[in-house]
């Protein structure tokens, strides 16, 4: 791999990880919260003695991540998972909660500069939904790539920045010479490659992947979802992966948090999680998906749709479309508890033994 | 709404033939050698080529690809909705046996949404934010209908609670922005529904949507087809969405269709080496893979379809014959599919270098997911 000394020296290690399986962690989060003001203008407010409204869009949210592993957010549209994603590299600031990366708190870094938590930041990166708006249009494919070089290694020269461009878009299955092309002349596929491309230019430890593959045909999807595995054994990579489909979660995930309304559910190993998923919410969520083997499985029909995350239902947020509810569910939050089979539920039925296992 | 049995075992009888003609009842829509024409500049470029299939009454037909295959062109083709310069060249459509290709734009608005009904991708731009669902409903009624206003208000009422839609007296006078993406995406299928027409055309109708109310709407649409006895066309790049609402299905590739066939043995037993590959790289959830099965390449743009089999430069099995003679759909198991691999006179060999049976989806491991 590159010739290129890593800034951070000590901090990462090229070739496979040897530390996959050790369990130490790359990624804590707790408690995280992000609530969005989404009032009426002041005026209004005042005129109309309209209330204000907070969304919380994250509310209560604590995970880790180890390093080497792939720990996968899912949920509907609106369930806050892209959320955390941007908490997480400081694309938002927190409202409340701790982020801890590698034992430092980066809890703060939405505040500061690029500059100044460049030694950080670089050591994580971010791949978006969208590869057509995720690249600038009048940038050429070498200087999209090359930004991040520019940005965090400026003492780089011209001749090795081309160099390295090149590396790393043959590290994506692309040629050296596409470095010379606008996006517009590369289908999806190829501008997600682009993107990965340019999240690795400074050889991050950790990726957080939104939705990565979302926008693109099922044997394009394979093709990326083939490299991001590539890639990721090859510089034990640590991936946080968000999709809303259950599928490619399985696929690509060691560990699954499933969300609903801004907070989890459920954390569970992937296989245990589809085995026997506990809490009432994943497991519609499992039974819901459309499946090539579904020949004879009833595919069982959640009922309602998700609320306004403006007005959540008191309560465990699940309850109005849970069959298991009762007077408790729809008075107390339900706190996550860890249960002997390695998963984590907030469910109020599963902790009084009502649902069996 | 319960949930419906998944995939189209009962209708197997019906589809015994390779045709649902064959067994004796008369196609609602006919498609004779479709070809959509595209004429720019340096080339005319042709979008769909050659394109045969029927549609029998209470049957639904899946039409899958990726995008710019052309699955959705298929659609406006048959409604006449081809975006300009597009235009039919070639073929015939004919609708419960009349011919319809050929209407001149007067005399083919009549069959929009009294015979051929629509149901788009995106309900919020298919309803309009200035009218209630009510007045919506009421109009298309009355369009189609020959009824006054009360009697429609009452068949909208009906046709809302027929929908799913919770306390419809209250709703008909709402607007669509008051509505969840769910509940719109009914209040569409209702308007398709609402002048009983022979054919739906419904392209990806659950795309926009999550997969909880993605299965209400999919079993919603199929029961009330069902019930009516409708035709439908229903266009989707997702697989899953086919394997539980189609009866059959057709795959779509570089503007041709490449195999059609009873929607399990497609799913289970795929002919066309694209198919295969299609199938493979799809994530199963009974399976856990290492790694997904690649197709190498992408689909080739419409400019540049290469000669003989468009898939050939990405097919495993490519010989000479492929790369200059383009096949028909040839019977194989219970679905036809065009490849020379299965020539009757003359089968081209297989060559098995990569490793497809591996790479295919388990099919032998159901109910592994929740109870």
């Amino acid at each position: 791999m590159s010739r290129i000394q890593p800034i951070q020296t000590g901090s990462r290690q090229t070739g496979p990880s040897p530390t996959a399986e050790s369990g130490e962690v790359l990624l804590e989060a707790t408690d995280l919260a992000r609530h969005f003001d989404v009032s009426r203008p002041w005026l209004n407010r005042v005129l109309e003695r309209a209330e204000k409204l907070t969304l919380k869009a994250v509310d209560g949210v604590s995970f880790t991540i180890r390093r080497g592993e792939t720990v996968a957010l899912v949920g509907e549209s609106g369930c806050g998972k892209s959320t955390v994603a941007r908490l997480i590299v400081g694309l938002y600031g927190l409202t409340r909660g701790r982020l801890i990366f590698d034992g430092q708190d980066i809890s703060d870094l939405a505040r500061r500069s690029g500059r100044q938590s460049a030694a950080i930041r670089q050591r994580f990166q971010m791949i978006f939904q969208d590869p057509y708006a995720s690249l600038n249009p009048l940038w050429r494919v070498g200087t999209i790539i090359g930004e991040p070089l520019r940005f965090f290694r400026p003492e780089m020269s011209g001749a090795d920045r081309r160099r390295r461009v090149g590396e790393l878009l043959e590290q994506v299955g692309m040629s050296p010479a596409d470095a010379l092309r606008y996006p517009h002349e590369f289908s999806g596929g190829q501008r997600q490659r682009i993107s990965i491309a340019r999240a690795l230019a400074n050889e991050p430890e950790f990726m957080v992947c939104d939705e990565p593959t979302s926008a693109l045909d099922v044997s394009v999807q394979a093709q990326i979802l083939n490299l991001m595995k590539d890639l990721q054994q090859q510089y034990g990579l640590t991936y946080l992966f968000i999709s809303h489909d259950m599928a490619v979660v399985k696929h690509m995930a060691d560990r699954i948090a499933v969300m609903y309304l801004g907070r989890i559910a459920e954390i569970a190993p992937a296989d245990q999680l589809f085995a026997t998923p506990h809490h009432p919410y994943s497991r519609m969520l499992l039974a819901a998906v459309p499946s090539l083997e579904g020949e004879g499985r009833e595919r069982t029909m959640i009922e309602g749709e998700v609320p306004n995350p403006v007005h959540p239902p008191s309560g465990c947020a699940f309850h109005p479309r849970c069959p298991y509810a009762e007077a408790r569910c729809r008075a107390e939050v339900p706190l996550m508890i860890a249960r002997s089979d390695g998963s984590e539920v907030a469910c109020h039925a599963v902790e009084e033994g009502r649902i069996g296992s | 709404m319960s949930s419906t049995p998944s995939s189209g075992e009962h209708n197997a009888a019906a589809v015994a033939g390779h045709e649902p003609g064959a067994a004796g009842q008369k196609p609602v829509l006919s498609v004779r050698q479709l070809r959509v024409e595209f004429p720019t500049r340096h080339a005319t470029l042709v979008a769909l080529d050659d394109i045969s299939f029927d549609i029998a009454p209470g049957e639904v037909l899946g039409v899958v690809g990726e995008s710019g295959a052309g699955k959705s062109m298929i659609g406006n083709a048959v409604i006449q909705l081809l975006e300009p310069p597009g235009h039919i060249a070639g073929g015939e459509v004919h609708l419960s046996g009349r011919r319809i290709d050929d209407l001149a734009e007067e005399d083919f608005v009549p069959l929009r949404g009294r015979h051929i009904g629509m149901i788009f991708q995106d309900p919020l731009t298919s309803l309009n934010p200035l009218f209630s669902i009510g007045d919506q409903l009421i109009e298309t009624l009355r369009t189609h209908l020959p009824i006054g206003e009360k009697q429609a208000r009452e068949r909208a009422l009906a046709l809302l609670t027929e929908v799913g839609i919770p306390a419809p007296e209250t709703r008909l006078d709402s607007y669509p922005h008051q509505f969840s993406g769910g509940m719109r995406q009914r209040v569409v299928i209702a308007l398709a529904l609402a002048a009983e027409p022979e054919l739906i055309i419904a392209d990806e109708p659950t795309t926009a949507l999550d997969v909880s109310v993605q299965a209400q709407i999919l079993a919603l649409l199929k029961r009330v087809c069902a019930e009516r006895g409708a035709a439908v066309m229903l266009v989707t790049h997702d697989m899953g969405v086919i394997a539980e609402t189609a009866d059959r299905v057709a795959v779509m590739y570089a503007g041709r269709l490449i195999e059609i066939g009873p929607v399990n043995e497609v799913i289970r037993h795929p002919q066309h080496p694209y198919t295969v590959g299609l199938m493979a790289s799809i994530p199963g959830l009974a399976k856990r893979r290492e790694r997904l099965y690649q197709i190498e390449g992408a689909m080739p743009r419409l400019a540049a379809i290469p000669t003989g089999c468009a898939f050939n430069p990405r097919c495993p099995h490519a010989a000479e014959r492929c790369r200059t003679e383009r096949p028909e759909l040839l019977p194989v198991g219970g679905s036809r599919a065009a490849c020379w691999l299965h020539d009757p006179e003359n089968p081209l060999p297989r060559r098995d270098t990569l490793d497809t049976r591996q790479g295919e989806p388990a099919l032998d491991s159901p109910g592994e997911t929740a109870r």
